[in-house]
């Protein structure tokens, strides 16, 4: 990937947080630190790699995509809504009891949108059924599944990583959001997950650890999960959450909380100065 | 003689035969000689996935392929399937309305010896409640094979629940029709009418035999769906013989005898004595010594239909 592919995707990712504000603030309502931390991720995921025929959402052999952590729409809407999937205007109706654009991910009707998620840890055994089933129908397809460091303490997560690893589902790439926080504190202080890497490592994983707001080191994981034979892959991705918004960042207090007019103004003003570095 | 079979029994030959479709694709939680999934297992091992003891995957699993556009059935006794994935079958298969076959095997009290952890009494109610959901308890082998056939060709989340002992067949005679939906009028009568779900059919049917030595004329509805309900015969009976009992080996609370409650009450009030257990826990034993244990017997039957209709006549 060039230089100016890599600031092509940075600014992608900087457009999603920036729109992502902007549906929150006309929602009053959303989760923004674990959107924050995944617009990199969604970036190259849906602006570079993915197979994908916006105009043909259902498309039967496009690549699956499963957000296991549902909340996360703040990252997600944007997302296909600037990929063309429904018009960008839609996004000002999220989380409105007359809008499709329901506070968790919607698989009916939202387009894009591949899986209903939402209870936390369902998402990543949705998404070894639709590796499972490319193998069954013979199709090249492949299912991307973001889930969440925190979600990781759901059990069912396990379930589907000991299948995943026993049936050597090649055709499925997990993407950890490793953004340390989850709703009541950080994740060490809740439950510690502790080695993440050696934890998939034994459930049968390709493993990576890479810096999840490094356009290029994501989409150097995913090729090489690709090329990777054999094995599921696991791209620990490490994050911030709440990136971009200084006083959002690492911290839980910013998990599913609105802002008030002032912060609005200040995170707005925190995105304008990025925006003009990432133009300089 | 009658065909005696249990409705696993006459699953598994249904499954394998409605395998012919090749969109369909069978799930089972290592439990797959006792549900039944394996006879299909042995036919399309290709097709077939025994996903180790975890429920709750193997239902987010089916999800998964029924987006995709394969027809999963998912396999493990009731306690396990409605029971233990209860949020799975709700969040990711009924939710995004996903065309998941849900199969709970050894539901009852009749799985016997095994006791109340895996005796589930509760599964009807769970499943009904959940928006969307069809819900079917079929009585005997003939009613699986259709219900099998129905379900396999109706699109959309679906709950079968299925028993371990071996039972009479009832259905298997001119003029029987499965329809979703629909319940079957086993026998015509007036002064009260039993509806039973299940193995209960059977002794709702013994029930009526032994009330027409006293002159008692009994209807008797085997109600295979519980939802959607169907609710012109559930009027039909209330209206035409006034007395109304439910059968079904289930918790009397949030099961069939409710699902008939809530129907007529808003319409056609009548009263409606409910044969079920009884807001309790079952334990280890001898499955018919539990049915008798617990009440499921045609002596209660009789005894409701009785107090129904002095209720109607009062």
């Amino acid at each position: 990937m060039d230089a100016q592919r890599v600031r092509e995707l940075e600014k992608k990712a900087h457009e999603l947080r920036v729109t992502g504000l902007k549906m929150v603030r006309c929602a009053r309502s959303g989760h923004i630190g674990g959107a924050f931390s995944l617009s990199e991720i969604m970036a190259v995921l849906y602006f570079e790699k993915m197979n994908i025929r916006p105009e043909e959402p259902k498309w039967e052999d496009r690549d699956r995509f499963v957000l296991s952590k549902g909340h996360a729409t703040v990252a997600l809407y944007p997302t296909l809504a600037l990929r063309g999937f429904f018009p960008v205007e839609d996004l000002k109706t999220f989380r409105r009891i007359d809008s499709y654009l329901s506070g968790h991910a919607e698989m009916t009707q939202v387009p894009g949108v591949d899986m209903s998620t939402g209870s936390l840890g369902q998402g990543l055994s949705a998404a070894v059924g639709m590796a499972t089933a490319a193998k069954q129908l013979g199709k090249s397809y492949y299912t991307y599944a973001v889930i969440g460091d925190g979600e990781l303490e759901e059990g069912q997560i396990w379930e589907a990583c000991m299948y995943a690893g026993a049936n050597k589902l090649d055709n499925l790439i997990v993407i950890v959001d490793s953004n340390k926080v989850q709703l009541d504190g950080t994740v060490e202080e809740v439950l510690d997950t502790g080695d993440l890497e050696a934890k998939f490592r034994s459930f049968g994983f390709n493993v990576f650890s890479i810096n999840g707001h490094d356009v290029k080191q994501i989409s150097d994981a995913i090729d090489e999960a690709k090329a990777a034979k054999g094995r599921p892959t696991a791209i620990i991705a490490n994050t911030v959450k709440g990136k971009g918004v200084s006083f959002m960042e690492n911290t839980c207090k910013w998990h599913g909380k609105t802002p008030c007019d002032e912060e609005f103004v200040l995170a707005f003003d925190e995105l304008e100065k990025i925006s003009k570095e990432l133009e300089g | 003689m009658a065909e005696k079979i249990a409705t696993r029994h006459a699953y598994g030959e249904a499954l394998t035969e409605a395998g012919s479709d090749p969109r369909i694709v069978a799930l089972d939680a290592d439990v797959s000689t006792c549900t039944m999934s394996c006879m299909f297992g042995e036919k399309y091992p290709e097709r077939f996935y025994n996903v180790g003891i975890a429920e709750s995957n193997m239902v987010g699993i089916a999800a998964g392929m029924a987006a995709t556009g394969l027809i999963p059935f998912v396999h493990s006794f009731a306690m396990f399937t409605a029971g233990r994935a209860y949020d799975q079958i709700r969040n990711s298969v009924a939710y995004p309305g996903l065309n998941v076959k849900v199969v709970g095997t050894h539901a009852g009290l009749t799985v016997g010896e095994d006791g109340a952890t895996h005796q589930c009494l509760e599964d009807i109610g769970l499943m009904r409640v959940i928006p969307g959901m069809v819900v079917i308890c079929p009585c005997d082998g003939n009613e699986t094979r259709e219900a099998v056939r129905a379900i396999a060709k109706y699109e959309g989340p679906c709950y079968l629940r299925l028993g371990r002992l071996a039972v009479e067949s009832v259905t298997d005679r001119p003029g029987y029709r499965f329809e979703i939906g629909k319940a079957v009028t086993l026998k015509e009568g007036s002064d009260a009418t039993v509806i039973a779900t299940g193995l209960m059919v059977q002794v709702a049917l013994k029930a009526a035999e032994e009330l027409e030595k006293e002159n008692i004329n009994v209807r008797v509805l085997d109600m295979h769906t519980i939802k959607p309900l169907d609710r012109e015969a559930v009027l039909k009976a209330a209206r035409e013989t006034g007395a109304i009992v439910t059968a079904e080996e289930h918790n009397v609370l949030c099961g069939l005898g409710s699902a008939v409650c809530e129907a007529i009450t808003e319409e056609y009030p009548v009263p409606v004595l409910k044969v079920g257990t009884m807001d309790t826990f079952g334990k280890s034993g001898n499955p018919l010594a539990l049915m008798e244990k617990y009440g499921l017997t045609k002596e209660n039957i009789i005894e409701k239909v009785k107090k129904g209709i002095a209720l109607k006549n009062d």
